[in-house]
Protein backbone atom coordinates (compact mmCIF):
# COMPACT_ATOMS: atom_id res chain seq x y z
CA UNK A 1 0.00 0.00 0.00
CA UNK A 2 2.83 2.39 0.87
CA UNK A 3 6.35 1.95 -0.32
CA UNK A 4 9.34 4.25 0.19
CA UNK A 5 12.42 3.60 -1.92
CA UNK A 6 15.56 5.47 -0.88
CA UNK A 7 13.48 8.51 -0.07
CA UNK A 8 15.33 11.66 0.88
CA UNK A 9 13.60 14.88 1.70
CA UNK A 10 15.55 18.08 1.91
CA UNK A 11 13.83 21.36 2.70
CA UNK A 12 15.09 24.50 1.04
CA UNK A 13 17.35 25.42 3.91
CA UNK A 14 19.60 22.45 3.02
CA UNK A 15 18.18 20.80 6.09
CA UNK A 16 17.60 17.11 5.49
CA UNK A 17 14.40 15.88 7.13
CA UNK A 18 14.55 12.32 5.77
CA UNK A 19 17.58 10.36 4.59
CA UNK A 20 17.28 7.37 2.27
CA UNK A 21 14.24 5.93 3.94
CA UNK A 22 13.13 2.47 2.79
CA UNK A 23 10.05 0.66 3.95
CA UNK A 24 6.91 -1.05 2.73
CA UNK A 25 3.50 -1.45 4.28
CA UNK A 26 0.93 -3.93 3.04
CA UNK A 27 -2.84 -3.75 2.91
CA UNK A 28 -4.52 -3.92 6.29
CA UNK A 29 -1.31 -3.35 8.17
CA UNK A 30 -1.18 -1.04 11.19
CA UNK A 31 2.13 0.55 12.12
CA UNK A 32 3.37 3.31 14.36
CA UNK A 33 5.84 5.96 13.36
CA UNK A 34 7.88 7.32 16.21
CA UNK A 35 10.99 9.33 16.94
CA UNK A 36 12.10 12.49 18.68
CA UNK A 37 10.65 15.84 17.85
CA UNK A 38 11.98 16.94 14.48
CA UNK A 39 12.89 13.39 13.49
CA UNK A 40 10.83 13.67 10.31
CA UNK A 41 7.57 11.91 11.17
CA UNK A 42 5.26 14.58 9.84
CA UNK A 43 7.48 14.97 6.81
CA UNK A 44 7.07 11.29 6.00
CA UNK A 45 3.28 11.53 6.24
CA UNK A 46 3.25 14.66 4.08
CA UNK A 47 5.13 12.81 1.38
CA UNK A 48 2.38 10.20 1.30
CA UNK A 49 -0.26 12.93 1.06
CA UNK A 50 1.70 14.69 -1.72
CA UNK A 51 1.82 17.78 0.45
CA UNK A 52 5.55 17.61 -0.14
CA UNK A 53 7.58 15.98 -2.89
CA UNK A 54 10.68 13.89 -2.20
CA UNK A 55 14.08 15.32 -3.09
CA UNK A 56 15.25 11.87 -4.12
CA UNK A 57 13.89 8.33 -4.19
CA UNK A 58 10.37 7.16 -4.87
CA UNK A 59 7.18 7.26 -2.88
CA UNK A 60 4.64 4.73 -4.08
CA UNK A 61 1.09 4.73 -2.78
CA UNK A 62 -1.55 2.29 -3.94
CA UNK A 63 0.79 1.15 -6.69
CA UNK A 64 1.29 4.65 -8.05
CA UNK A 65 4.57 6.50 -8.07
CA UNK A 66 3.85 9.93 -6.61
CA UNK A 67 7.05 11.66 -7.69
CA UNK A 68 5.90 12.47 -11.19
CA UNK A 69 2.23 12.92 -10.36
CA UNK A 70 0.89 16.03 -12.07
CA UNK A 71 -0.49 18.66 -9.77
CA UNK A 72 -4.07 18.30 -10.88
CA UNK A 73 -4.02 14.58 -10.09
CA UNK A 74 -3.17 15.20 -6.43
CA UNK A 75 -6.78 15.54 -5.25
CA UNK A 76 -7.61 12.10 -6.61
CA UNK A 77 -4.80 10.56 -4.55
CA UNK A 78 -5.97 12.38 -1.45
CA UNK A 79 -9.45 10.95 -1.84
CA UNK A 80 -7.94 7.57 -1.16
CA UNK A 81 -6.05 8.65 1.92
CA UNK A 82 -7.80 9.55 5.16
CA UNK A 83 -5.87 11.84 7.48
CA UNK A 84 -6.21 12.71 11.14
CA UNK A 85 -4.18 15.49 12.69
CA UNK A 86 -3.61 16.53 16.23
CA UNK A 87 -5.20 19.85 15.47
CA UNK A 88 -8.10 18.08 13.89
CA UNK A 89 -8.99 20.93 11.56
CA UNK A 90 -12.71 20.79 12.05
CA UNK A 91 -14.69 23.71 10.68
CA UNK A 92 -16.66 25.51 13.33
CA UNK A 93 -19.05 27.21 10.95
CA UNK A 94 -20.97 24.02 10.28
CA UNK A 95 -22.38 21.02 12.05
CA UNK A 96 -20.61 17.78 12.87
CA UNK A 97 -22.54 16.16 10.04
CA UNK A 98 -21.38 18.72 7.48
CA UNK A 99 -17.80 18.43 8.66
CA UNK A 100 -17.80 14.70 8.15
CA UNK A 101 -19.57 15.00 4.81
CA UNK A 102 -16.78 17.08 3.26
CA UNK A 103 -14.77 14.24 1.69
CA UNK A 104 -17.98 12.91 0.14
CA UNK A 105 -18.96 16.33 -1.10
CA UNK A 106 -15.70 16.85 -2.96
CA UNK A 107 -16.21 13.48 -4.64
CA UNK A 108 -19.70 14.41 -5.77
CA UNK A 109 -21.44 11.68 -3.82
CA UNK A 110 -25.21 11.84 -4.18
CA UNK A 111 -27.01 13.34 -1.17
CA UNK A 112 -28.75 10.05 -0.33
CA UNK A 113 -25.45 8.24 0.01
CA UNK A 114 -23.94 11.11 1.95
CA UNK A 115 -26.48 10.78 4.74
CA UNK A 116 -26.06 7.04 4.93
CA UNK A 117 -22.28 7.08 4.93
CA UNK A 118 -21.89 9.96 7.36
CA UNK A 119 -24.13 8.19 9.85
CA UNK A 120 -22.20 4.97 9.40
CA UNK A 121 -18.97 6.83 10.17
CA UNK A 122 -20.53 8.60 13.15
CA UNK A 123 -21.79 5.27 14.43
CA UNK A 124 -18.32 3.83 14.19
CA UNK A 125 -16.85 6.55 16.39
CA UNK A 126 -19.85 6.47 18.72
CA UNK A 127 -21.17 9.97 18.04
CA UNK A 128 -24.39 9.16 16.27
CA UNK A 129 -26.41 11.44 18.51
CA UNK A 130 -24.24 14.50 17.95
CA UNK A 131 -24.52 14.96 14.22
CA UNK A 132 -26.43 18.22 14.46
CA UNK A 133 -24.12 19.84 17.00
CA UNK A 134 -21.38 22.32 16.28
CA UNK A 135 -17.92 20.83 16.85
CA UNK A 136 -17.27 23.62 19.36
CA UNK A 137 -19.86 22.06 21.63
CA UNK A 138 -17.91 18.81 21.81
CA UNK A 139 -15.09 17.79 24.13
CA UNK A 140 -11.54 17.42 22.84
CA UNK A 141 -11.86 13.65 22.57
CA UNK A 142 -15.16 13.92 20.76
CA UNK A 143 -13.70 16.44 18.35
CA UNK A 144 -10.84 14.07 17.66
CA UNK A 145 -13.32 11.32 16.91
CA UNK A 146 -15.20 13.60 14.53
CA UNK A 147 -11.86 14.12 12.78
CA UNK A 148 -11.46 10.36 12.51
CA UNK A 149 -14.99 9.94 11.20
CA UNK A 150 -14.19 12.50 8.52
CA UNK A 151 -11.02 10.63 7.62
CA UNK A 152 -12.79 7.31 7.15
CA UNK A 153 -16.18 8.39 5.82
CA UNK A 154 -15.29 7.63 2.21
CA UNK A 155 -13.72 4.31 3.19
CA UNK A 156 -10.17 5.12 2.11
CA UNK A 157 -7.80 2.19 1.80
CA UNK A 158 -5.16 4.16 3.65
CA UNK A 159 -5.41 6.07 6.91
CA UNK A 160 -2.70 8.39 8.23
CA UNK A 161 -2.70 9.93 11.68
CA UNK A 162 -0.29 12.54 13.03
CA UNK A 163 -0.33 12.66 16.83
CA UNK A 164 -4.00 11.69 16.95
CA UNK A 165 -3.90 11.35 20.72
CA UNK A 166 -1.68 14.37 21.32
CA UNK A 167 -3.67 15.98 24.11
CA UNK A 168 -6.06 13.29 25.18
CA UNK A 169 -6.03 11.39 28.46
CA UNK A 170 -4.67 7.81 28.40
CA UNK A 171 -8.06 6.18 28.47
CA UNK A 172 -9.37 8.16 25.51
CA UNK A 173 -6.10 7.57 23.69
CA UNK A 174 -6.52 3.82 24.11
CA UNK A 175 -10.09 4.10 22.79
CA UNK A 176 -8.91 5.89 19.71
CA UNK A 177 -6.11 3.40 19.13
CA UNK A 178 -8.63 0.59 19.30
CA UNK A 179 -10.66 2.38 16.72
CA UNK A 180 -7.65 2.44 14.42
CA UNK A 181 -7.05 -1.23 15.08
CA UNK A 182 -10.62 -1.96 13.99
CA UNK A 183 -10.08 -0.16 10.73
CA UNK A 184 -6.96 -2.14 10.02
CA UNK A 185 -8.92 -5.33 10.65
CA UNK A 186 -11.25 -4.48 7.79
CA UNK A 187 -8.30 -4.01 5.44
CA UNK A 188 -7.39 -0.37 5.90
CA UNK A 189 -3.67 0.33 6.04
CA UNK A 190 -3.06 2.56 9.07
CA UNK A 191 0.08 4.56 9.83
CA UNK A 192 0.13 6.53 13.09
CA UNK A 193 2.84 9.03 14.01
CA UNK A 194 3.07 9.33 17.77
CA UNK A 195 5.31 10.26 20.68
CA UNK A 196 3.30 8.21 23.08
CA UNK A 197 5.72 5.36 23.71
CA UNK A 198 3.68 3.82 26.53
CA UNK A 199 0.70 3.50 24.26
CA UNK A 200 2.80 2.17 21.40
CA UNK A 201 4.34 -0.48 23.58
CA UNK A 202 0.93 -1.46 24.83
CA UNK A 203 -0.37 -1.94 21.31
CA UNK A 204 2.59 -4.14 20.37
CA UNK A 205 2.57 -3.42 16.64
CA UNK A 206 5.14 -2.77 13.99
CA UNK A 207 6.94 0.47 14.86
CA UNK A 208 8.95 2.57 12.44
CA UNK A 209 11.47 4.64 14.34
CA UNK A 210 13.03 7.76 12.87
CA UNK A 211 16.12 9.44 14.20
CA UNK A 212 17.30 12.66 12.58
CA UNK A 213 15.70 11.56 9.36
CA UNK A 214 17.13 8.03 9.37
CA UNK A 215 14.83 5.06 9.69
CA UNK A 216 16.58 3.12 12.43
CA UNK A 217 13.99 0.45 13.23
CA UNK A 218 10.85 -1.11 11.79
CA UNK A 219 11.93 -0.87 8.16
CA UNK A 220 10.87 -4.47 7.67
CA UNK A 221 7.56 -5.81 8.94
CA UNK A 222 7.27 -7.87 12.11
CA UNK A 223 7.49 -11.60 11.61
CA UNK A 224 4.35 -12.85 9.87
CA UNK A 225 3.68 -9.28 8.79
CA UNK A 226 1.47 -8.19 5.99
CA UNK A 227 4.18 -7.95 3.37
CA UNK A 228 3.23 -9.56 0.11
CA UNK A 229 -0.40 -9.60 0.92
CA UNK B 1 9.02 4.91 -14.44
CA UNK B 2 7.41 7.96 -15.96
CA UNK B 3 5.51 5.92 -18.52
CA UNK B 4 4.53 3.53 -15.79
CA UNK B 5 3.08 6.25 -13.63
CA UNK B 6 1.22 8.01 -16.40
CA UNK B 7 -0.49 4.81 -17.42
CA UNK B 8 -1.76 4.52 -13.90
CA UNK B 9 -2.59 8.12 -13.41
CA UNK B 10 -6.25 7.84 -14.11
CA UNK B 11 -6.87 5.17 -11.56
CA UNK B 12 -4.71 5.69 -8.53
CA UNK B 13 -6.13 2.60 -6.92
CA UNK B 14 -7.76 0.07 -9.23
CA UNK B 15 -10.05 -1.31 -6.58
CA UNK B 16 -11.54 2.03 -5.63
CA UNK B 17 -11.41 3.41 -9.12
CA UNK B 18 -13.70 0.60 -10.17
CA UNK B 19 -16.06 1.41 -7.37
CA UNK B 20 -16.39 5.03 -8.42
CA UNK B 21 -16.97 4.01 -12.02
CA UNK B 22 -19.83 1.77 -10.91
CA UNK B 23 -22.10 4.67 -10.09
CA UNK B 24 -23.71 5.60 -13.40
CA UNK B 25 -22.65 8.83 -15.00
CA UNK B 26 -26.20 10.08 -14.80
CA UNK B 27 -26.02 10.00 -11.05
CA UNK B 28 -22.62 11.67 -11.13
CA UNK B 29 -23.96 14.41 -13.34
CA UNK B 30 -26.96 14.81 -11.13
CA UNK B 31 -24.93 15.26 -8.00
CA UNK B 32 -22.66 17.63 -9.89
CA UNK B 33 -25.61 19.86 -10.64
CA UNK B 34 -26.94 19.49 -7.14
CA UNK B 35 -23.58 20.66 -5.91
CA UNK B 36 -23.58 23.64 -8.25
CA UNK B 37 -27.00 24.62 -7.02
CA UNK B 38 -25.94 24.23 -3.43
CA UNK B 39 -22.80 26.30 -3.91
CA UNK B 40 -24.74 28.97 -5.80
CA UNK B 41 -27.33 29.19 -3.06
CA UNK B 42 -24.68 29.08 -0.38
CA UNK B 43 -22.60 31.89 -1.78
CA UNK B 44 -25.71 33.99 -2.38
CA UNK B 45 -26.67 33.33 1.24
CA UNK B 46 -23.30 34.53 2.43
CA UNK B 47 -23.69 37.84 0.64
CA UNK B 48 -27.19 38.16 2.00
CA UNK B 49 -26.01 37.62 5.55
CA UNK B 50 -23.60 40.55 5.37
CA UNK B 51 -26.02 43.02 3.80
CA UNK B 52 -24.12 46.22 4.50
CA UNK B 53 -20.83 45.03 3.07
CA UNK B 54 -22.56 43.45 0.10
CA UNK B 55 -24.64 46.52 -0.57
CA UNK B 56 -21.54 48.66 -0.54
CA UNK B 57 -19.84 46.46 -3.11
CA UNK B 58 -22.99 46.37 -5.20
CA UNK B 59 -23.24 50.15 -5.09
CA UNK B 60 -19.64 50.70 -6.08
CA UNK B 61 -20.15 48.32 -8.93
CA UNK B 62 -23.52 49.80 -9.82
CA UNK B 63 -22.13 53.33 -10.07
CA UNK B 64 -19.15 52.17 -12.11
CA UNK B 65 -21.47 50.38 -14.52
CA UNK B 66 -24.22 52.99 -14.65
CA UNK B 67 -21.90 55.78 -15.69
CA UNK B 68 -20.75 54.39 -19.04
CA UNK B 69 -24.17 52.94 -19.77
CA UNK B 70 -25.76 56.34 -19.11
CA UNK B 71 -23.32 57.96 -21.52
CA UNK B 72 -24.01 55.29 -24.10
CA UNK B 73 -27.72 55.94 -23.78
CA UNK B 74 -27.12 59.65 -24.19
CA UNK B 75 -25.09 58.87 -27.24
CA UNK B 76 -27.78 56.78 -28.87
CA UNK B 77 -30.27 59.52 -28.04
CA UNK B 78 -28.05 62.02 -29.84
CA UNK B 79 -27.66 59.70 -32.79
CA UNK B 80 -31.44 59.46 -32.86
CA UNK B 81 -31.56 63.22 -33.08
CA UNK B 82 -29.17 63.37 -36.00
CA UNK B 83 -31.14 60.63 -37.72
CA UNK B 84 -34.28 62.70 -37.18
CA UNK B 85 -32.70 65.82 -38.54
CA UNK B 86 -31.41 63.98 -41.48
CA UNK B 87 -35.01 63.64 -42.57
CA UNK B 88 -35.12 67.38 -43.03
CA UNK B 89 -32.03 67.27 -45.19
CA UNK B 90 -32.70 69.45 -48.15
CA UNK B 91 -30.90 69.94 -51.38
CA UNK B 92 -30.91 73.44 -52.80
CA UNK B 93 -30.14 73.83 -56.52
CA UNK B 94 -29.38 77.29 -57.94
CA UNK B 95 -29.99 77.80 -61.63
CA UNK B 96 -27.59 79.83 -63.69
CA UNK B 97 -28.75 83.40 -64.10
CA UNK B 98 -29.48 83.01 -67.78
CA UNK B 99 -32.05 80.32 -67.24
CA UNK B 100 -35.59 81.34 -68.09
CA UNK B 101 -38.54 80.51 -65.92
CA UNK B 102 -39.78 78.07 -68.54
CA UNK B 103 -36.48 76.22 -68.54
CA UNK B 104 -36.51 76.19 -64.76
CA UNK B 105 -40.00 74.67 -64.76
CA UNK B 106 -38.91 71.96 -67.19
CA UNK B 107 -35.91 71.22 -65.05
CA UNK B 108 -38.07 71.06 -61.97
CA UNK B 109 -40.41 68.64 -63.68
CA UNK B 110 -37.52 66.46 -64.71
CA UNK B 111 -36.07 66.35 -61.21
CA UNK B 112 -39.43 65.72 -59.63
CA UNK B 113 -39.86 62.73 -61.93
CA UNK B 114 -36.82 61.10 -60.32
CA UNK B 115 -37.76 58.40 -57.86
CA UNK B 116 -35.46 59.75 -55.18
CA UNK B 117 -37.28 63.04 -54.86
CA UNK B 118 -40.37 63.33 -52.76
CA UNK B 119 -41.02 67.05 -52.91
CA UNK B 120 -39.81 69.96 -54.91
CA UNK B 121 -40.39 73.65 -54.69
CA UNK B 122 -39.48 76.16 -57.32
CA UNK B 123 -38.77 79.68 -56.14
CA UNK B 124 -38.70 81.97 -59.11
CA UNK B 125 -36.14 84.73 -58.99
CA UNK B 126 -38.60 87.63 -58.98
CA UNK B 127 -40.47 86.20 -56.09
CA UNK B 128 -37.21 85.50 -54.32
CA UNK B 129 -36.16 89.10 -54.72
CA UNK B 130 -39.44 90.33 -53.27
CA UNK B 131 -39.02 88.11 -50.29
CA UNK B 132 -35.45 89.12 -49.89
CA UNK B 133 -36.36 92.77 -49.99
CA UNK B 134 -38.97 92.25 -47.36
CA UNK B 135 -36.82 90.24 -45.02
CA UNK B 136 -33.37 91.77 -45.43
CA UNK B 137 -34.12 95.43 -45.08
CA UNK B 138 -31.68 96.10 -47.91
CA UNK B 139 -34.44 97.62 -49.99
CA UNK B 140 -32.54 100.67 -51.11
CA UNK B 141 -29.31 98.93 -51.77
CA UNK B 142 -31.09 96.53 -54.02
CA UNK B 143 -32.53 99.43 -56.00
CA UNK B 144 -29.06 100.25 -57.22
CA UNK B 145 -28.70 96.89 -58.82
CA UNK B 146 -29.63 96.87 -62.45
CA UNK B 147 -30.97 93.42 -62.51
CA UNK B 148 -32.07 90.77 -60.13
CA UNK B 149 -28.97 89.05 -58.73
CA UNK B 150 -30.90 86.06 -57.52
CA UNK B 151 -31.24 82.90 -59.61
CA UNK B 152 -34.20 80.61 -59.82
CA UNK B 153 -33.93 78.16 -56.99
CA UNK B 154 -35.14 74.61 -56.53
CA UNK B 155 -35.70 73.20 -53.04
CA UNK B 156 -35.49 69.42 -53.36
CA UNK B 157 -36.48 67.08 -50.53
CA UNK B 158 -35.04 63.61 -51.02
CA UNK B 159 -37.16 60.55 -50.55
CA UNK B 160 -36.81 58.58 -47.28
CA UNK B 161 -34.44 55.92 -48.64
CA UNK B 162 -32.21 58.47 -50.31
CA UNK B 163 -31.55 60.36 -47.10
CA UNK B 164 -28.34 58.58 -46.20
CA UNK B 165 -25.10 60.45 -46.74
CA UNK B 166 -24.34 58.47 -49.93
CA UNK B 167 -27.88 58.75 -51.18
CA UNK B 168 -27.87 62.50 -50.86
CA UNK B 169 -24.43 62.71 -52.48
CA UNK B 170 -25.68 60.69 -55.46
CA UNK B 171 -28.70 62.93 -55.82
CA UNK B 172 -26.44 65.98 -55.71
CA UNK B 173 -24.27 64.63 -58.51
CA UNK B 174 -27.38 63.88 -60.54
CA UNK B 175 -28.76 67.39 -60.19
CA UNK B 176 -25.36 69.00 -60.71
CA UNK B 177 -25.04 67.22 -64.01
CA UNK B 178 -28.19 68.84 -65.43
CA UNK B 179 -28.15 71.68 -67.87
CA UNK B 180 -28.86 75.05 -66.38
CA UNK B 181 -27.93 74.10 -62.81
CA UNK B 182 -25.20 76.34 -61.53
CA UNK B 183 -24.60 75.09 -58.05
CA UNK B 184 -26.06 72.57 -55.64
CA UNK B 185 -25.89 72.97 -51.92
CA UNK B 186 -26.71 70.47 -49.24
CA UNK B 187 -27.60 71.64 -45.82
CA UNK B 188 -25.63 68.90 -44.11
CA UNK B 189 -22.63 70.70 -42.66
CA UNK B 190 -23.95 70.99 -39.14
CA UNK B 191 -25.17 67.40 -39.30
CA UNK B 192 -21.71 66.19 -40.14
CA UNK B 193 -20.32 68.20 -37.28
CA UNK B 194 -22.78 66.60 -34.93
CA UNK B 195 -21.90 63.17 -36.31
CA UNK B 196 -18.21 63.81 -35.86
CA UNK B 197 -18.90 64.88 -32.32
CA UNK B 198 -20.94 61.83 -31.49
CA UNK B 199 -18.18 59.68 -33.00
CA UNK B 200 -15.66 61.30 -30.73
CA UNK B 201 -18.01 60.99 -27.79
CA UNK B 202 -18.55 57.31 -28.62
CA UNK B 203 -14.85 56.64 -28.46
CA UNK B 204 -14.52 58.48 -25.20
CA UNK B 205 -17.43 56.54 -23.76
CA UNK B 206 -15.96 53.21 -24.80
CA UNK B 207 -12.59 54.14 -23.33
CA UNK B 208 -14.30 55.13 -20.10
CA UNK B 209 -16.35 51.94 -20.13
CA UNK B 210 -13.21 49.86 -20.52
CA UNK B 211 -11.51 51.62 -17.63
CA UNK B 212 -14.51 51.28 -15.39
CA UNK B 213 -14.93 47.62 -16.31
CA UNK B 214 -11.33 47.06 -15.29
CA UNK B 215 -12.05 48.90 -12.04
CA UNK B 216 -15.05 46.65 -11.43
CA UNK B 217 -12.93 43.56 -12.01
CA UNK B 218 -10.36 44.82 -9.52
CA UNK B 219 -12.93 45.75 -6.90
CA UNK B 220 -14.56 42.35 -7.11
CA UNK B 221 -11.15 40.70 -7.17
CA UNK B 222 -10.21 42.42 -3.97
CA UNK B 223 -13.49 41.62 -2.28
CA UNK B 224 -13.20 37.99 -3.25
CA UNK B 225 -9.61 37.94 -2.03
CA UNK B 226 -10.85 38.98 1.41
CA UNK B 227 -13.48 36.29 1.34
CA UNK B 228 -10.82 33.74 0.36
CA UNK B 229 -8.78 34.79 3.36
CA UNK B 230 -11.81 34.49 5.62
CA UNK B 231 -12.49 30.99 4.43
CA UNK B 232 -8.92 29.79 4.49
CA UNK B 233 -9.59 26.91 6.88
CA UNK B 234 -12.38 25.62 4.76
CA UNK B 235 -10.20 25.76 1.66
CA UNK B 236 -7.42 23.90 3.44
CA UNK B 237 -9.74 21.15 4.57
CA UNK B 238 -11.36 20.85 1.16
CA UNK B 239 -7.96 20.46 -0.45
CA UNK B 240 -6.89 18.05 2.24
CA UNK B 241 -9.77 15.70 1.61
CA UNK B 242 -9.23 15.76 -2.14
CA UNK B 243 -11.17 18.75 -3.41
CA UNK B 244 -10.05 19.64 -6.92
CA UNK B 245 -9.11 23.19 -7.82
CA UNK B 246 -12.42 23.51 -9.59
CA UNK B 247 -14.31 22.44 -6.50
CA UNK B 248 -12.47 24.85 -4.26
CA UNK B 249 -12.82 27.76 -6.70
CA UNK B 250 -16.49 27.29 -7.37
CA UNK B 251 -17.96 29.13 -4.37
CA UNK B 252 -15.77 32.14 -5.03
CA UNK B 253 -16.63 32.28 -8.70
CA UNK B 254 -20.30 32.20 -7.77
CA UNK B 255 -19.66 34.93 -5.21
CA UNK B 256 -18.16 37.05 -7.98
CA UNK B 257 -21.13 36.40 -10.23
CA UNK B 258 -23.57 37.36 -7.46
CA UNK B 259 -21.67 40.55 -6.81
CA UNK B 260 -22.04 41.19 -10.52
CA UNK B 261 -25.76 40.49 -10.43
CA UNK B 262 -26.27 42.90 -7.53
CA UNK B 263 -24.08 45.50 -9.19
CA UNK B 264 -26.00 45.17 -12.45
CA UNK B 265 -29.33 45.59 -10.67
CA UNK B 266 -28.08 48.64 -8.78
CA UNK B 267 -26.80 50.11 -12.05
CA UNK B 268 -30.19 49.53 -13.66
CA UNK B 269 -32.02 51.15 -10.75
CA UNK B 270 -29.68 54.15 -10.88
CA UNK B 271 -30.26 54.51 -14.62
CA UNK B 272 -34.03 54.29 -14.34
CA UNK B 273 -34.04 56.76 -11.51
CA UNK B 274 -31.85 59.27 -13.36
CA UNK B 275 -33.97 58.90 -16.45
CA UNK B 276 -37.11 59.56 -14.47
CA UNK B 277 -35.48 62.53 -12.82
CA UNK B 278 -34.21 64.04 -16.06
CA UNK B 279 -37.07 63.27 -18.40
CA UNK B 280 -39.21 66.30 -17.39
CA UNK B 281 -36.52 68.95 -17.98
CA UNK B 282 -35.33 67.23 -21.14
CA UNK B 283 -38.82 67.26 -22.56
CA UNK B 284 -39.20 70.95 -21.85
CA UNK B 285 -35.84 71.69 -23.41
CA UNK B 286 -36.67 69.65 -26.49
CA UNK B 287 -39.94 71.50 -26.79
CA UNK B 288 -38.13 74.83 -26.74
CA UNK B 289 -35.96 73.64 -29.59
CA UNK B 290 -38.93 72.08 -31.38
CA UNK B 291 -36.98 68.87 -31.40
CA UNK B 292 -38.26 65.37 -30.96
CA UNK B 293 -35.21 64.65 -28.84
CA UNK B 294 -35.91 62.22 -26.00
CA UNK B 295 -33.59 60.43 -23.61
CA UNK B 296 -33.57 56.74 -24.38
CA UNK B 297 -34.10 54.45 -21.44
CA UNK B 298 -32.73 50.94 -21.21
CA UNK B 299 -34.83 48.41 -23.05
CA UNK B 300 -35.60 45.08 -21.44
CA UNK B 301 -32.96 43.43 -23.61
CA UNK B 302 -30.54 46.17 -22.68
CA UNK B 303 -31.20 45.70 -18.97
CA UNK B 304 -30.71 41.98 -19.40
CA UNK B 305 -27.45 42.50 -21.26
CA UNK B 306 -26.27 44.95 -18.60
CA UNK B 307 -26.86 42.39 -15.88
CA UNK B 308 -25.20 39.59 -17.84
CA UNK B 309 -22.16 41.76 -18.51
CA UNK B 310 -22.03 42.72 -14.84
CA UNK B 311 -22.13 39.08 -13.82
CA UNK B 312 -19.39 38.22 -16.27
CA UNK B 313 -17.23 41.04 -14.92
CA UNK B 314 -17.85 39.84 -11.36
CA UNK B 315 -16.99 36.32 -12.35
CA UNK B 316 -13.83 37.54 -14.04
CA UNK B 317 -12.81 39.52 -10.96
CA UNK B 318 -13.35 36.48 -8.78
CA UNK B 319 -11.36 34.40 -11.21
CA UNK B 320 -8.42 36.78 -11.01
CA UNK B 321 -8.49 36.64 -7.21
CA UNK B 322 -8.85 32.89 -7.18
CA UNK B 323 -5.98 32.44 -9.61
CA UNK B 324 -3.73 34.67 -7.58
CA UNK B 325 -4.58 33.69 -4.03
CA UNK B 326 -6.40 30.40 -3.87
CA UNK B 327 -4.04 28.18 -5.74
CA UNK B 328 -1.29 29.14 -3.31
CA UNK B 329 -3.15 27.72 -0.36
CA UNK B 330 -1.76 24.26 0.22
CA UNK B 331 -2.74 22.05 3.10
CA UNK B 332 0.89 21.32 3.95
CA UNK B 333 0.80 24.00 6.61
CA UNK B 334 -1.98 22.44 8.63
CA UNK B 335 -0.21 19.12 8.98
CA UNK B 336 1.81 20.58 11.83
CA UNK B 337 5.47 20.10 12.70
N1 LIG C 1 8.25 23.35 5.62
C1 LIG C 1 9.47 23.14 6.17
N2 LIG C 1 10.52 23.90 5.78
C2 LIG C 1 11.74 23.70 6.30
N3 LIG C 1 12.01 22.76 7.22
C3 LIG C 1 11.01 21.99 7.64
C4 LIG C 1 9.69 22.12 7.13
N4 LIG C 1 8.89 21.20 7.75
C5 LIG C 1 9.70 20.53 8.58
N5 LIG C 1 10.97 20.97 8.53
C6 LIG C 1 12.10 20.45 9.27
O1 LIG C 1 12.19 19.07 9.03
C7 LIG C 1 12.50 18.38 10.22
C8 LIG C 1 11.48 17.30 10.42
O2 LIG C 1 10.24 17.90 10.67
P1 LIG C 1 8.96 17.06 11.01
O3 LIG C 1 7.84 18.01 11.08
O4 LIG C 1 8.85 15.97 10.03
O5 LIG C 1 9.29 16.47 12.42
P2 LIG C 1 8.38 15.58 13.38
O6 LIG C 1 9.09 14.29 13.53
O7 LIG C 1 7.00 15.55 12.92
O8 LIG C 1 8.45 16.40 14.72
P3 LIG C 1 7.33 16.55 15.87
O9 LIG C 1 7.38 15.30 16.64
O10 LIG C 1 7.83 17.71 16.64
O11 LIG C 1 6.05 16.81 15.20
C9 LIG C 1 12.50 19.41 11.32
O12 LIG C 1 13.84 19.67 11.67
C10 LIG C 1 11.86 20.61 10.74
O13 LIG C 1 12.49 21.77 11.22
MG1 LIG D 1 5.13 16.23 13.61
Amino acid sequence: MIEFRQVTKRYDSDHTALRQVNFHMGRGELAFLTGHSGAGKSTLLKLVMVMERPSAGEVIVGGQVLNSLPRRQIPYIRRHVGVVFQNHQLLFDRTVFDNIAMPLEVMGTSPRDVGRRVRAALDKVGLLKKEKMNPLQLSGGEQQRVGIARAVVNKPPLLLADEPTGNLDPELSADIMNLFAQFSQVGVTVLIASHDLALINEMDRRTLTLDHGNLIAGGTPLQGGARGR
Amino acid sequence: MAADSSSRTRKPDPARGAKVAQSPWREQAESYFIHHRKVARDSAGRLWRTPVASLMTWTVMGVALALPVALLLLLTSLQGVSAGWESSARVTAYMSLGTSLEQARDLAGEIKADGRVIALELIDRDQALIEFRASSGLDEALDYLEENPLPHTLLVTPEENARSAEGVAALVTFIEGMDGVERVQVDLGWLQRLNAMTDLLARAVWALATLLAAAVVLVIGNTVRLSIENRRDEILVAKLVGGTDGFVRRPFLYTGAWFGLGGGVVAWVLLQFSLFWLSGPVERLAELYRSDFALNGLSLDGAFALIIVAMLLGWLGAWVAVKRHLDDIEPGEIAGG
